[in-house]
């Protein structure tokens, strides 16, 4: 059985709407892998994550987790180990009245020991440093806070599966980053397979592989150089491509002996430094 | 309409366990016409500050003056200033509450008492502002739409009321690169033709140094900097303490410049930088 999250020719239609959200989708996300999906507003992002997990079963096609169907409600409890989310708005997954609680409450759910989860906890309030906050109750947070114990809760809860929904929109530059090594750390030491859900194109260059959605559809896959060299496609579906990618890209077109695929500072440092 | 705040100050629950000092002695003038940017860590106080500025909460000391008048003085009617002083909060599912778009976006103006066609006139503008399309869109729940769809309508149900001072609260959270920056171009532009005052809340330094004129920065509930994208981002270390940043390509200038590179480094945005890089590239007889 392959460890792998498989979707295969998955449409998906809201009850109350007369369009499909998603249409035709076929994806492997293989175990080990970070993966980014970046998509206009509305092109399907979330709504394949809620299918991910079971949360949604496809309207058509299907959906494999490790080889379990999501459509067999018997194997939902073992898909929601395996595949854990962090949704886009925090506000709607706070369970709890206190923070630390809240952390806890994947962790218990599964079953993890008393003594383990309370190491667990421990350690996803550092990591997101929210230490200080552990006794708060979570809906007196601001909105980067909450984020901060949205993500700790999955980090507690250490599924296989990682599935991210924006999980820095509303964090600072520094806790952007801080979040973005974390997830890095998860998947390079613990092996963890990563979705990162993202709207920042900085942030979807760090993925091994990068998905593009538009209008329901999985329209480019790829690495992150090979879909980020393509400005034109992107923009022409509303997306947009790092700053430094974009400076390239424009001094290229006014006649430097650039690359067309820069990503980077450095990379692009390394460009610019025999022209200047 | 200018904004005046005096040592503000602000303590969450005082006197409980879940005390919590949000604002500190803040001062801050802001002048008729201007557009600031506000920036600082999550928790450093920065919605908590502009909910004051349209008396959404009360000072624990201190005073915000609007146009000349206290709003925290007796006899001060706040609906009127909040009519004046548009607020579009961080969750725009919190503003959102009628049965379909229509509905939600036509609140405000139909509050202020305006005719039926009017307030059609100006559902249509707002939602043609937040890049919407009236027609697809009025008929649908505001709770039925994906997360950027959502911010948008929010947006537009403040812009409806057509307020002086217009404050966005991380507007261009959740949404994509093309409605980020048409978004901001509306804001923009918006700004110019009716001339209002504007306070942006962002993460994005990117966005911030593309359009404000100042910038104020807060950190664990003081206002510890303000002034123009120059001055602000000319201290990369502070800034970086205090968990925000430069723009990408500032970054870059400085990397260059470190390598001995005669370029500028305040530069913030990327046609800003293309300019430079031509500039220099071409002194060296490139391009
Ligand atoms: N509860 C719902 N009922 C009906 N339609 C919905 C619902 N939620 C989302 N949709 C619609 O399904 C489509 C896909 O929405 P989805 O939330 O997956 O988009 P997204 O890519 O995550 O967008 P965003 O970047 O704005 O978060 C959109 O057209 C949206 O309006
Ligand atoms: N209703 C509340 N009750 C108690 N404390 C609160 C409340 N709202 C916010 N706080 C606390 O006040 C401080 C300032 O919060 P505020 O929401 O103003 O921050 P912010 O700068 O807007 O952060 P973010 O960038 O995360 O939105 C934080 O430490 C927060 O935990
Ligand atoms: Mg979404
Ligand atoms: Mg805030």
């Amino acid at each position: 059985m392959a460890a792998e999250i498989l979707v295969e020719g998955v449409c998906y239609q809201y009850p109350q709407s007369s369009e499909m959200a998603l249409k035709d989708v076929n994806l492997r996300i293989k175990k080990g892998e970070f993966i980014a999906i970046i998509g206009p507003n509305g092109s399907g992002k979330s709504t394949l994550a809620k299918l991910f997990n079971g949360l949604f079963v496809p309207t058509k096609g299907r959906i494999t987790v490790d080889g379990l169907d999501t459509r067999d409600k018997e194997n939902i409890w073992k898909i929601r180990q395996k595949a854990g989310i962090v949704f886009q708005n925090p506000d709607n997954q706070i369970v709890a009245t206190v923070v630390e609680e809240d952390v806890a409450f994947g962790p218990e759910n599964l079953g993890v020991p008393p003594d383990e989860i309370r190491k667990r906890v421990d350690e996803a309030l550092e990591i997101v440093e929210l230490k200080e906050y552990a006794q708060k109750p979570p809906h007196l947070l601001s909105g980067g806070q909450k984020q901060r114990v949205a993500i700790a809760g999955i980090i507690a809860m250490r599924p296989d599966y990682i599935i991210m929904d924006e999980p820095t929109a509303m964090l600072d530059p520094v806790g952007r980053k801080e979040v973005i090594s974390t997830v890095k750390r998860l998947n390079k030491e613990e092996g963890k397979t990563i979705v990162l859900i993202t709207h920042f194109m900085e942030e979807a260059v760090e993925a091994d592989k990068v998905i593009v959605m538009s209008e329901g559809r999985v329209v480019m896959e790829g690495t992150p150089r090979e879909i980020f060299s393509k400005v034109g496609k992107l923009k022409a579906i509303g997306l947009d491509v790092p700053q430094v990618t974009e400076l390239a890209h424009r001094l290229r077109g006014q006649g430097l002996a650039i690359r067309e695929d820069v990503l980077t500072i450095d990379e692009m440092v390394e460009c610019l430094c025999p022209l200047l | 309409m200018s904004i005046v705040v005096k040592n503000l100050t602000h303590i969450y629950m005082p006197g409980t366990p879940f005390e919590s000092v949000a604002l500190m002695d803040v001062n801050w003038i802001i002048e008729d016409g201007e557009f600031w940017g506000l920036i600082g860590h999550t928790g450093s106080g920065k919605s908590t500050l502009i909910q004051h500025l349209n008396g959404l909460l009360k000072p624990t000391s201190g005073e915000i003056i609007v146009d000349g008048v206290n709003i925290n003085e007796r006899g001060v009617n706040l609906r009127e200033i909040r009519q004046k002083v548009g607020l579009v909060f961080q969750y725009p599912e919190h503003q959102l509450f009628e049965e379909t778009v229509e509905k939600d976006v036509a609140f405000g103006p139909k509050n202020l008492g305006l005719p039926e066609d009017e307030v059609t006139e100006r559902v249509r503008e707002a939602l043609d502002l937040v890049g919407l399309k009236y027609d697809e869109i009025k008929e649908r729940s505001p709770f039925e739409l994906s997360g950027g769809q959502m911010r948008r309508v929010a947006i537009a149900g403040v812009l409806a009321m057509r307020p002086k001072v217009l404050i966005l609260d991380e507007p261009t959270v959740g949404l994509d690169p093309r409605g980020r920056d048409e978004i901001l171009g509306q804001i923009v532009r918006l700004r110019e033709r009716q001339n209002i005052t504007v306070i942006l809340v962002s993460h994005s330094m990117e966005d911030i140094a593309k359009i404000v004129d100042k910038i104020a920065v807060m950190h664990r509930g003081r206002m510890v900097e303000s002034g123009t994208p120059k001055q602000v981002f000319k201290n990369r270390e502070a800034l970086a303490s205090i968990g925000l940043d430069i723009p990408q390509v500032t970054h870059l200038m400085i990397k260059l410049k470190d390598k001995g590179k005669n370029v500028a480094t305040d530069v913030f945005t990327v046609e800003e930088a293309e300019a430079e890089i031509l500039r220099a590239a071409r002194g060296m007889g490139h391009a």
